[in-house]
């Protein structure tokens, strides 16, 4: 379509991701309006996965279209390869979820927090997509508001359960402060752009000091949203009190859209500064070293994976970072390789992070727990869910063959390359960079693997869970349509240089004119080579394994058919005086994390609660044994617990001593009255 | 302004001492009453000749200040049987002399307001002021319910001498505004007077505290 067409009517793909919009509403309205037993919640998953349908078809179509910008309704909304971009994980996962919140949530008695929960999640989806389809501050301000409101009524729902009310406050406190500031940014890109429309800028506004408070309202804006250290304190305790599949939609979806909104008000800059780049990206290395680190102290499978997702927002804002880096600089090769790293991440991380929230649900949902320690065997017992979460955390860790590898190369490769440029400030921080994320993707495998290994491998460590089973095919099927698409991604790499070249040339903004093909500085063929015979070599042997395994029962079966079978009773022979080994004597979670956890203490401020060795512990005279005593560790978060707590005890502190002035008496507070009109005369 | 004005302003600032010293309602009433009759009087001295304009403020501000709400304030006083002393938080004695500092400061901060010249050496603005300080003594230290309504009409006393600055500017409509704005302030001081009496069968504003929080 050419710019010459007159009457900017809607086009399909826009007509498309609208009508996506207004089936999810649809679907929120009747999931909260209908009783559950008048089958509301099939009509809502119904809904939902027709509109996600319908969603993915809308972004393809975009996709296809290829321009750069669809012409928009009345310019208002418009789509196009950015936001067809996140209109695929919001789509696809929002579907999903729907889905796996059919099999997952009963409504029992109480019909009520079911019914907020489906009419939430209906109208937060409907508001994603109207995010990242405004073209209008207004609109893309409401929309924003509904989707942060719609969220807190999800944190919510199980607000009977301690903490859960406790996150959903924090949420929305933090959510309120992200809109004042995104409320400031627009009211100052109004006043110095001269509209509300989301227009380049003109040249030259990003070195005035209003463009610098521009960059920091952005940041702080969009960045408490997605979760960018030390903004992120919501993330944890929301993603853990949450049913499982919103924070599947949180991780892989919500906060995605805050980058969304940081990529977009940068792609309306035309000349960003240097430094802008180069905090973005500081701020990424940062907020990925933390949240790994966070979450190996964790204990909590659901406050695990949101540590991770500040981790992984932080590689995204590390891609985005430098591809804006290379636009102040004139590099296109860090431009295409920092900006389809980070959006592709995007859509990875929207894919392997609600796959790993649906199946770290299910395990939730079968065991009653979320502590990991309590956990244990659960892979002989749930065998889909351990295979989801196995995916899910191979992609996370960006280990080929699966998505995660194919992201985390393309930012691998930008930085590089940024180091090779050997520009002094630039290639400094790139290699700072690229040694953060060399230590974050080898922490993050620790940290799956303790997880992994923890819940899944073992014994059961307590009853809870004994009984666990993988439950039904409505639970298992997002997490396959999930894991597919992962695979996909990861061996197939090459297919979607089309679509992120197209994303990536809309996000550069104006300066995108000059940049090459995607594939000419990214190797996707050869990544997705790699992935393919990783992928058949692992196939093969577990083909070999699983061979040889039936071949070794058959050798071990053959001898005791030779004769005396009685004689042959399986025992120990030496058993390094683990006579009645107990499934308590396992390495927990906690100890194998624990010398991780010690070597970054002074990041982590772990706490020992330890028993009291000269008092209780010892018996007091005429006793002869010990009392009871207990020991117990935790990391707390690094700036909820350790900074604003505190400070904010304080000043409640300090603000109780005002209370005095409060006497209850009317002739106190004319008192004041009186002083202050004698103080105002006196010094007039 | 003649001497007579004066003279009047002078009566209106004894009269805030008498309300101040005084351990009798009854008297703090009547004192008040009186006040009201003696601003009555005034905007008839402003004009030298007599207009039926200032006329009717006069005899408007007479009969609400100097009868209609002393006598409401006797009714209430008769009607709900409290006793017939003061009861302050702060002895006579020091509110007598608490009131003459008011006083002091008042010609204090009168000297340093910008007037208009033609106000220069009258006193108006003092007697206003010196009034309202005695107002707001009066309110921040006598418990009962009554008292307050009797050091809120001070107060309005004091900001109707004020008022008199800008008769000549805009006669009619300041002063209408006044008493329209006590008249209600009445109103609702015998309302809540009734209602704190309904609530603790008490008229002593002390036990209001139990409503903190």
């Amino acid at each position: 379509m050419s710019a010459g067409l007159a009457a900017p009517a809607l086009s399909l793909p826009l007509l498309l991701a609208l009508v996506s919009a207004a089936l999810w509403s649809v679907a929120g309205l009747l999931g909260g309006g209908l009783e559950p037993r008048r089958s509301g919640p099939r009509l809502f998953a119904a809904l939902a996965v027709g509109a996600g349908t319908v969603g993915l078809v809308g972004a393809g179509a975009a996709f296809v279209a290829g321009g750069r910008a669809v012409p928009s309704g009345a310019g208002l909304v418009g789509l196009d390869a950015l936001s067809a971009l996140f209109l695929v994980p919001i789509s696809l996962t929002g579907g999903a979820v729907a889905l796996f919140g059919l099999g997952s949530w009963h409504d029992g008695e109480r019909t009520g927090p079911g019914r907020r929960l489906r009419l939430a999640l209906g109208l937060t989806v409907a508001a994603l997509v109207l995010v990242v389809l405004a073209r209008h501050a207004l609109v893309f301000l409401v929309a924003w508001e509904v989707m942060a409101l719609g969220a807190f009524f999800l944190v919510g729902t199980e607000e009977d359960r301690p903490g859960t009310r406790r996150a959903a406050w924090i949420y929305l406190a933090s959510a309120h402060l992200a809109f004042l500031a995104l409320a400031g940014l627009f009211a100052l890109l109004r006043a110095t752009a001269g509209s509300f429309r989301l227009e380049p800028l003109a040249a030259g506004i990003a070195a005035t000091p209003a463009g610098t408070l521009l960059f920091w309202l952005a940041l702080v804006g969009f960045g408490l949203k997605a979760g960018l250290f030390p903004l992120h304190v919501w993330l944890p305790p929301a993603h853990a009190a949450a049913p499982s599949h919103v924070s599947a939609l949180l991780s892989g979806v919500v906060i995605k859209i805050g980058i969304y909104g940081l990529v977009r008000v940068l792609s309306l800059v035309p000349d960003p500064p240097a430094w802008w780049g180069g905090t973005v990206l500081a701020v990424g290395a940062v907020s990925a070293l933390t949240g790994v680190l966070s979450a190996l102290g964790q204990h909590d499978l659901k406050r695990l994976l949101a540590y991770h997702s500040v981790e992984n927002v932080g590689i995204i804002a590390l891609g985005v970072g430098l591809g804006t880096l290379g636009r102040t600089r004139g590099e296109t090769a860090w431009v295409l390789l920092g900006l389809s790293g980070g959006l592709l991440h995007v859509v990875n991380h929207g894919l392997f992070k609600p796959l790993l929230f649906l199946s770290a649900g299910n395990v939730v949902h079968a065991t009653g727990t979320r502590e990991i320690d309590r956990l244990g065997g659960l892979a002989r017992r749930m065998p889909g869910t351990a295979l989801a979460f196995s995916a899910g955390a191979v992609a996370i860790c960006g280990l080929p063959p699966l998505n995660g590898f194919v992201s985390e190369w393309l930012v691998y490769l930008g930085l590089v390359s940024t180091v090779l440029g050997r520009r002094v400030p630039d290639a400094a921080l790139a290699a700072l960079a690229a040694a953060a994320l060399a230590l974050v993707g080898g922490l993050a495998v620790a940290c799956f693997v303790k997880a992994f290994g923890a819940v899944f491998l073992g014994e059961a460590r307590t009853d809870d869970g004994r009984e666990a089973r993988d439950g039904g095919a409505l639970l298992l099927a997002p997490m396959a349509i999930l894991g597919a698409a992962c695979l996909l991604v990861g061996l197939g790499p090459a297919l979607l240089a089309g679509p992120l070249g197209r994303a990536v040339s809309v996000a550069a903004g104006p300066s995108a004119a000059a940049l090459g093909p995607l594939a000419a500085v990214a190797p996707l063929r050869t990544l997705g080579a790699v992935a393919w015979a990783i992928a058949g070599s692992l196939a093969l042997a577990a083909f070999l394994g699983l061979r040889a395994r039936s071949g070794f029962l058959r050798d071990l079966r053959r001898p005791a058919g030779d004769g005396d079978a009685a004689a042959s009773t399986p025992a120990v022979t030496w058993d390094c005086g683990y006579a009645a080994p107990t499934p308590r004597m396992q390495y927990t979670s906690s100890s194998f994390a624990a010398t991780l956890v010690r070597t970054f203490r002074g990041v982590l401020f772990p706490r020992h609660h330890r028993p009291d060795l000269t008092g209780g512990a010892v018996p007091e005279p005429g006793r002869l044994f010990p009392a009871p005593a207990t020991f117990s560790s935790h990391v707390p978060d690094a700036v909820l617990d350790v900074v604003l707590e505190p400070a904010f005890a304080g000043v409640a502190r300090v603000a109780a001593r005002l209370r005095a002035i409060q006497s209850g008496r009317a002739q106190t507070y004319l008192l004041y009255v009186f002083v202050t009109l004698v103080v105002l005369l006196l010094t007039l | 302004m003649s001497r007579s004005f004066d003279l009047l302003l002078v009566g209106v600032m004894l009269l805030n001492f008498l309300v101040l010293g005084t351990s009798r309602i009854r008297v703090c009433i009547q004192a008040a009453a009186l006040q009201g009759v003696l601003l009555g009087l005034l905007p008839l001295l402003v004009h030298r000749s007599f207009d039926w304009r200032t006329g009717l403020v006069a005899a408007g501000t007479l009969a609400v200040k100097g009868l209609v709400i002393p006598s409401l304030l006797l009714k209430a006083m008769r009607d709900v049987q409290i006793r017939r002393e003061v009861e302050p938080h702060l002895g006579f004695v020091a509110s007598l002399f608490l009131g003459g500092i008011g006083t002091g400061l008042a010609l204090l901060f009168a000297g340093g307001l910008p007037l208009a010249p033609e106000h220069d050496g009258s006193l108006v603005v003092p007697a206003s002021l010196a009034t309202l300080l005695a107002g707001f003594l009066v309110l921040t230290t006598r418990r009962k319910a009554i008292t307050q309504v009797v050091g809120y009409l001070l107060l309005e006393n004091g900001v109707f001498v004020f008022g008199l600055l800008l008769l000549e500017a805009m006669p009619f409509l300041v002063e209408v505004g006044v008493l329209l704005d006590l008249f209600v302030a009445v109103f609702i001081m015998g309302i809540v007077l009734d209602h704190i009496r309904a609530e603790f069968s008490s008229l002593d504003t002390e036990r209001l505290a139990e409503l903190k929080e």
